[in-house]
């Protein structure tokens, strides 16, 4: 070996590296569908590149295991070939010396834990579960499968209202999701494999900002047929939007003074303004829903009266009761549920928390909600109080930024385990309990008590937001199947033990995104529609603009701009920046069309229906 | 209802390109292919099929788009006004070389011995580019081929076009090939066999020897060569519009006489017409429609001359099956006639007859096989189906030079057929043919026979197509429909009790029998409709027009059968549709337990 090569080595490694860098974007955006024996194969095979080649489980092992997997993959193994696997993946993992041989052999049983199914396909047919044709990367990865590629296309052309009629086509919160959406679609964008993800709800965002008032749509003849949906929240106005185009009769029923669900009592109205919501929702009554605010379905004689007056009932009721900590002080005057902190902001009902100091219990995007909300309540200081560490969140990351950016305090490993009261029996201080983080326990690193002692933070007001359960009672005394306070559903939403009666939203799922919730209302509709005897579709009479042949040039993804920290604080108005129309042009331009290009061309059929 | 969506958008722009130098001005949304189309230039193509596989795979139309950095695929990357385009540079040579070397080393290249050998559109291309060679190494897959069903895939001859998918998928409703797989395992293989109607759509567009028909041809030569058989040749209506495609000869030269002299020639003691058969299937379809409709039996009666919409009906609407005639097809009243009626009149045992078809059909190979269908003791009533490519097959392996055969009549009697039973081959056909002998049965007076002129249709249709007719105080509803796609439409619309008919026309190839999948394969044209035409064609010319006024009809009645729908003629020529149900996988001997290896 020369010197000058030894010079070079620096260099050549950090060439090495940035590859693998790209290979690791290219990895987190694997697309829906992709063969988990094929990917344990090629993961093994990558593993046995990085062996140093010193030891002999490692070196000579691995191959075997891909040998092994290739067999299996072709269904030309022997019947224990899985078990065999299996034996010397744990030899390998318990004999190797270091950690790119144990760690890799771990790897590959826990991909035959995991994927027994797609193993035993394999095994039996030498042929794969998935479909090798894995559809357009953010279609499938929406639980709307909204048309990405054709809404981001449209936008491009300034064709903001066709945008917004094809997003409504598959999901009629088009502007709940620009403000709100959690983006799974962004997760596996195949742009990753170029640069980096398309913004994809920023996009969404301009073409809703620049979209004349939502058009009326088309029902289908009246089928006479009335169903009933309880609860006025993203998935149950879903449901109703789609069952009231398919031409039934719906009627929602919700219990607080307004609809809107966890739009409006969840999220504040920084993060998506009452008024677009407002409007989003006159949209879905334009449709022909009728919502009937005020109306509780109280009990099990509520329920039943619902299924004898109609001919299909749809429960989407969310996830509205708050969760207790079981923590000493928990009672005291001063302890308020985040759950009901932003149900009381919803309908206006301010408190006045100025010059008071705030903590927040919780690691979640409400924990954050609540916080960044007494910040503009006036608090003096707010302080979220977190048992893990903050990468441990569950939180998305901009959140938790945005909630530093306003000032929060984020006091991680902290464990609360007491609030303390004054004389008066209100609370004066939370005590926090300082911790390490740990062994991994379930792919997160579980808390553990740290040799410090207790710390007091003085407040005056503690916010719990460590979670919510759903309000099932009176369903489940009705005879519907719950399995912990949700309920419980078959395959097609349909709720078990009770004819006539379907769930989806956080009341099925405990709490998740707004766009799983409008997912669900969807396919609810379309379980309730071919129960009572139909299978009509809904047509989109439009054409999108043709493809682009010149995407491949890397560029930088555009982010959506915030209002200054020092103002936004302040008050309760939007954050958020729209992007301007020269960011939205160049980020719609870095679409990679995959509705065009590799087998996204195979599923045009069908596009413009639902 | 036709599906009025294919109107040219209102304001087409026109756009323009400039291709090898060539300007040229082509509608907006126009794809390279189009436009070079257009200008005279020809880009080579392999995966593309017009309007069906529009899908970029195979990279051999790539051409060099000004501005664009990369090569892009001409069948579907749409033009943009002031594009300039090459597709004759040396980087547009070369990779496209490279690409079909890469191909060619995946395909089994044993082109002699291979079904489409002369008609396969990758042997035919690597000619044109002068692809002498494969630098990358050969390596096919290399599972064994069952042979024993009507439809064959060879998967060492797939290059993964995915026709089949788009033809399967689009134009027949069937999903049946499916791309399977992924990474280097990917393949086309077959997810849904169970709903498989053996149209055959996708033999006819595949564009190498992939899939082809189980080969027959060897049976009825072995029976020809029997001096112990009286071997017997039907020929369907739809073969004398394709027989001569592929083997030099015109057109015009192309009579049914000389087809009749050519398959005589093959050694066949008898020729006759399966179109005799069409007209028996008239008379009694037609009187069972009638019958049906003035009993006022709920729900339209369905045509059952076309096995591949039988099997597709069974397999995806069978709580519809009681609606389908109970009229057996064509092929099979002929097998039933032959081995009965024609036996008789021959005075020998049914036994010593060998019934050959030839039938522009995959689907026959599997009905004369059905359980339920003989009407003697003596096997099958049709013992081998043979499709047209497998008669061009036998015509060429024995060097009949067709061109210098004279022209010869059918033998008789079960070879005279009317005009209505020549159009049995083409899209609304069967409908018009037996509206022509229902009128009359109806009314005892002949109409004009093309009063029913509105029910034809040449072409590939989107949709159905419905007509109302009215004659001795009923009117008739009813619609027609050819393709499965459309079908499927069809049924669903019927099923949802958003349609309403009184009888229902369904051929499972677009276009009818003339766009079979046992019709000679021609790549990249359909020809059902121009096939279509010239049936029609031979029924204006023919001297008979009514199924009823056959003579050999009226003999096989007077002198045997009695009448339409007696004892005899629903116990031969009527079948129940319990006898099987799908999936129903047929060999040469009749069903087999399981499709698997």
């Amino acid at each position: 070996m020369g010197i000058a090569e030894g010079f070079a080595a620096p260099s050549l490694h950090a060439r090495l590296s940035a590859q693998c860098d790209d290979t690791a974007r290219r990895l987190g955006a694997t697309a829906r569908g992709t063969c988990p024996v094929d990917m344990t194969r090629a993961l093994a095979e990558v593993a046995h590149a990085q062996s140093c080649g010193k030891c002999v489980p490692c070196r000579i092992g691995l191959a075997s295991v891909s040998h092994m997997l290739e067999e299996i993959i072709d269904g030309k193994a022997e019947p224990d070939a899985p078990s065999r696997l299996g034996a010397l993946a744990e030899h390998i993992r318990d004999t190797s010396d270091c950690a790119i041989g144990y760690q890799a052999a771990e790897q590959v049983l826990m991909s035959l834990a995991a994927f027994r199914d797609d193993f035993e396909q394999h095994m039996r047919h030498g042929s794969c579960l998935r479909s090798s044709s894995q559809g357009v990367p953010c279609v499938v990865s929406c639980p709307a499968q909204v048309d990405v590629p054709g809404y981001i296309a449209l936008t491009a052309a300034g064709r903001y209202d066709d945008a917004v009629e094809l997003i409504r086509k598959d999901n009629p919160f088009p502007s709940a999701c620009a403000y709100v959406c959690e983006h799974p679609c962004e997760q596996t964008c195949r742009r990753a494999l170029v640069d980096d993800a398309i913004n994809i709800r920023g996009l969404k965002r301009y073409a809703v900002d620049h979209a004349a008032p939502s058009r009326a749509v088309s029902r289908l003849d009246a089928t006479g047929k009335r169903v009933a949906v309880v609860g006025a929240g993203p998935s149950g106005l879903s449901a109703a939007y789609y069952l009231a185009r398919l031409g039934h009769d719906v009627v929602v029923y919700e219990k607080r003074a307004q609809s809107g669900g966890m739009l409006r009592y969840g999220i504040p109205s920084y993060r998506f303004p009452r008024e677009v919501l407002d409007a989003e929702i006159a949209s879905i009554e334009a449709a022909g829903v009728r919502i009937r605010c005020g109306v509780d379905v109280a009990d099990a004689a509520a329920v039943e009266r619902l299924r004898a007056e109609y001919d299909a009932v749809y429960v989407a009721i969310g996830a509205h009761g708050d969760k207790k900590a079981g923590i000493e002080g928990e009672d005291a005057a001063g302890v308020v549920s985040a759950v009901s902190l932003l149900r009381g902001i919803g309908d206006g009902v301010m408190p006045d928390w100025r010059g008071r100091d705030v903590c927040v219990v919780g690691g979640g995007n409400v924990a954050m909600d609540a916080a960044r909300t007494a910040v503009r309540l006036g608090a003096a200081h707010v302080t979220v109080a977190y048992r893990r560490r903050i990468a441990d969140m569950t939180a998305l990351p901009e959140e938790i930024e945005g909630a530093i950016a306003d000032g929060c305090r984020i006091a991680d490993l902290m464990a609360p385990v007491r609030i303390v009261r004054d004389a008066a029996g209100s609370v004066c201080a939370l005590e926090l309990q300082p911790q390490v983080t740990g062994p991994v326990r379930g792919g997160r690193p579980a808390p553990v008590k740290a040799d410090r002692p207790l710390v007091g933070v003085p407040c005056s007001i503690v916010v719990m937001a460590i979670g919510q359960e759903v309000q099932s009672g009176p369903f489940s005394e009705a005879g519907l199947a719950c399995d912990r306070k949700t309920l419980t559903v078959d395959d097609r939403l349909r709720c078990i033990g009770i004819d006539g009666v379907y769930a989806g939203g956080d009341c099925m799922r405990g709490p998740a995104s707004a766009i799983a919730a409008i997912a669900d209302g969807k396919r609810a509709a379309r379980s309730i529609d071919e129960d009572l005897g139909y299978r009509r579709r809904l047509f989109l009479d439009m054409t999108l603009p043709p493809v682009r042949l010149d995407d491949r040039a890397p560029w930088g993804r555009a982010v959506l701009a915030e209002r200054a920290p020092e103002q936004r604080r302040h008050d309760f108005e939007l954050i958020e920046h729209g992007f301007s129309h020269q960011e939205m042009r160049q980020e719609a331009a870095r679409c990679l069309n995959c509705d065009h290009f590799g087998c996204g061309i195979l599923h045009k059929e069908g596009r413009m229906a639902w | 209802m036709v599906d009025t969506a294919c109107k040219p958008a209102a304001g087409v722009e026109r756009v323009r390109v400039t291709i090898d130098g060539i300007e040229t001005t082509v509608a907006h949304g126009s794809t390279i292919l189009d436009a070079a189309r257009a200008a005279g230039v020809e880009i080579p193509t392999l995966c593309y099929l017009r309007e069906i596989n529009e899908i970029g795979a195979c990279r051999i139309c790539v051409v060099e788009v000004e501005g664009v950095s990369h090569l892009v695929a001409a069948c579907n990357s749409p033009v943009s006004d002031g594009m300039t385009v090459r597709t004759d540079t040396q980087r547009v040579r070369s990779a496209r070389r490279t690409n079909l070397q890469l191909i060619l080393s995946r395909h089994d290249r044993r082109c002699p011995t291979c079904f489409r050998n002369g008609t396969c559109l990758l042997q035919s291309l690597a000619d044109r580019m002068a692809i002498h060679d494969v630098p990358f190494p050969t390596r096919f897959d290399t599972t064994p081929v069952d042979k024993r069903f009507p439809l064959v895939k060879e998967p060492a001859k797939c290059i993964s076009c995915l026709r089949c998918v788009s033809v399967c998928e689009k134009r027949q409703a069937l999903s049946v090939w499916a791309l399977v797989d992924s990474g280097s395992r990917s393949r086309v293989d077959a997810v849904a066999k169970d709903r498989c109607s053996y149209c055959g759509q996708c033999i006819t567009h595949c564009p190498t020897g992939a899939l082809h028909e189980r080969s027959d041809i060897v049976r009825v030569f072995d029976a020809l060569e029997d001096d112990e058989m009286i071997t017997i040749a039907q020929i369907a209506p739809s073969v004398r519009t394709s027989w001569h495609e592929g083997l030099g000869l015109d057109a015009r030269d192309a009579t049914t006489g000389r087809l009749t002299a050519a398959v005589r020639k093959l050694g066949f003691d008898y020729v006759f017409d399966t179109d005799f058969a069409a007209d028996m299937t008239i008379m009694e379809e037609g009187s069972e429609l009638l019958h049906r409709f003035d009993s006022g039996a709920s729900g339209p009666m369905f045509t059952s001359c076309c096995p591949g919409w039988v099997r597709f009906l069974k397999a995806r609407y069978p709580h519809m099956v009681p609606l389908l005639s109970t009229t057996k097809s064509p092929q099979q009243i002929f097998g039933a006639l032959a081995k009965t009626y024609y036996a008789e009149l021959l005075g020998v045992d049914p036994s010593k007859l060998f019934v050959a078809a030839y039938m522009p059909c995959i689907a026959k190979k599997a009905e004369c096989a059905y359980p339920g269908h003989a009407v003697t003791d003596a096997g099958f009533d049709v013992d081998a189906v043979l499709t047209v490519r497998e008669l061009q097959r036998q015509i060429k392996s024995r060097f009949v030079n067709v061109g210098l055969l004279e022209e010869e009549e059918f033998d008789a009697p079960l070879g005279t057929a009317s005009g209505a039973g020549h159009i049995f081959g083409v899209t609304g056909g069967v409908m018009e043919a037996a509206l022509r002998s229902a009128c009359f049965l109806a009314t005892g007076e002949n109409p004009d026979p093309d009063a029913f002129s509105e029910v034809r249709y040449d072409g590939i249709d989107k949709g159905w197509r419905e007509q109302t007719f009215s004659f001795a105080g009923r009117t008739l509803r009813v619609a027609t429909a050819s393709g499965l796609a459309n079908a499927d439409a069809l049924c669903a619309a019927i099923d949802a009790g958003e349609a309403h008919y009184d009888f229902v026309e369904v051929m499972a190839c677009p276009g009818g029998c003339v766009g079979g999948g046992g019709q000679p394969v021609c790549e990249g044209v359909e020809r059902a409709a121009s096939r279509g035409m010239r049936l029609r064609a031979i029924d204006a010319c023919s001297p008979l027009r009514f199924s009823h006024e056959n003579p050999a009809v009226q003999a096989c009645y007077d002198d045997f059968l009695g009448a339409p729908l007696s004892d005899k003629a629903e116990r031969l020529l009527h079948g129940s549709h319990d006898a099987w149900s799908m999936p129903c996988f047929v060999g040469v001997d009749g069903p087999v337990d399981t499709a698997r290896r």
